[in-house]
């Protein structure tokens, strides 16, 4: 197996797998903000600004998975 | 399309200086931003008009937001933030427009404006606390937490540019790939799922730059 079958094999997997647990917990944290939200709808406005930074921060798991890919797909060190 | 991702496309030269096509895309929009700013200001009332009815409506709104985050008057953050949300909005859609790439797609506008709000925290965390006050946030809880303190303001820069960078490319890129694929008309709800995710990603990066600039400043506990 060539180093560039490895990289493509290695993109793919890093962003399958690395994609798995945030989408798990990007669900449970927006379900939990709706359950919130439907017991307390006045508070509707500051549940869902700190829903957004907390996705974001759980979402930058995933976005480092996209880097790796993105790295071994197009900024490689060992492929040239 | 570009090849790769990581790499811009250079437009041409000044001097020895390498000019890109996201640089010029920033001159354009930076450009219309102005102008439409300074005509629509030119001419405010106090009985406002449809368009100043509107600049008041976006400006209002921002300002309520940064005031509900950090608990105290906007008012200094207010041109930095407010300008941070205006042109990421028009950067992330303009990718819409035929013929022209967002500029956030590409990894140095969303590395300087990341830059500019690691640079902004510290500034306002001097100013309104002082420098001594400041450095002391470094060591809550406790001492042995300052290096990774450190760590954490580089690491979230990062990731800010990454994530906005990431987003935006990804579904550029997404919608090239459905365009060569599929035929004509498949590629317009990914677009329009794309109208979404740039405005989603521009309040994402203006409420984090304000959630760390309330760090900075000790309005919002780490």
């Amino acid at each position: 197996m060539t180093v560039q079958m490895l990289s493509i094999i290695g993109a793919v997997v890093a962003v399958a797998v690395g994609s798995i647990s945030p989408a798990l917990a990007e669900g449970r944290a927006v379900a939990a903000t709706m359950e919130g939200i439907a017991r307390q709808p006045e508070a509707a406005d500051s549940l869902s600004r700190t829903l957004f930074v907390g996705l974001a921060m759980i979402e930058t798991m995933a976005i480092y998975c996209l880097l790796v890919a993105l790295i071994l797909l197009f900024a490689n060190p060992f492929a040239r | 399309m570009n090849p790769s991702p990581l790499q811009t496309a250079i437009l041409f030269h000044i001097g020895i200086v390498p000019i890109s096509r996201t640089v010029v895309t920033t001159w354009g929009l930076m450009a219309v931003l102005s102008v439409a700013s300074w005509i629509v200001t030119r001419s405010f009332r106090v009985d406002a008009g449809g368009w100043q009815a509107m600049v008041e409506t976006v400006v209002a709104g921002i300002e309520e937001q940064i005031a509900a985050l950090l608990n105290r008057d906007a008012a200094p953050f207010l041109p930095l933030l407010g300008t941070l949300f205006i042109f990421l909005v028009v950067a992330n859609l303009c990718g819409i427009v035929p013929g022209v790439t967002a500029p956030t797609a590409s990894i140095e506008t969303p590395a300087a404006l990341a830059a500019i709000v690691f640079l902004s925290v510290h500034f306002y965390g001097v100013r309104i606390q002082g420098v001594g006050a400041y450095l002391k946030g470094y060591l809550r809880p406790n001492p042995v937490m300052l290096p990774f303190n450190i760590l954490s303001e580089l690491t979230r820069t990062f990731s800010l540019a990454m994530r906005l960078f990431g987003n935006i490319m990804s579904e550029e890129m997404a919608v090239a790939i459905i365009v060569a694929m599929a035929g004509l008309l498949v590629p317009i709800p990914f677009m329009a799922f794309g109208i979404l995710v740039g405005l989603v990603q521009a309040y994402i990066f203006s409420v984090l730059a304000t959630v760390f600039i309330g760090g900075g400043i000790g309005a919002i506990k780490k």
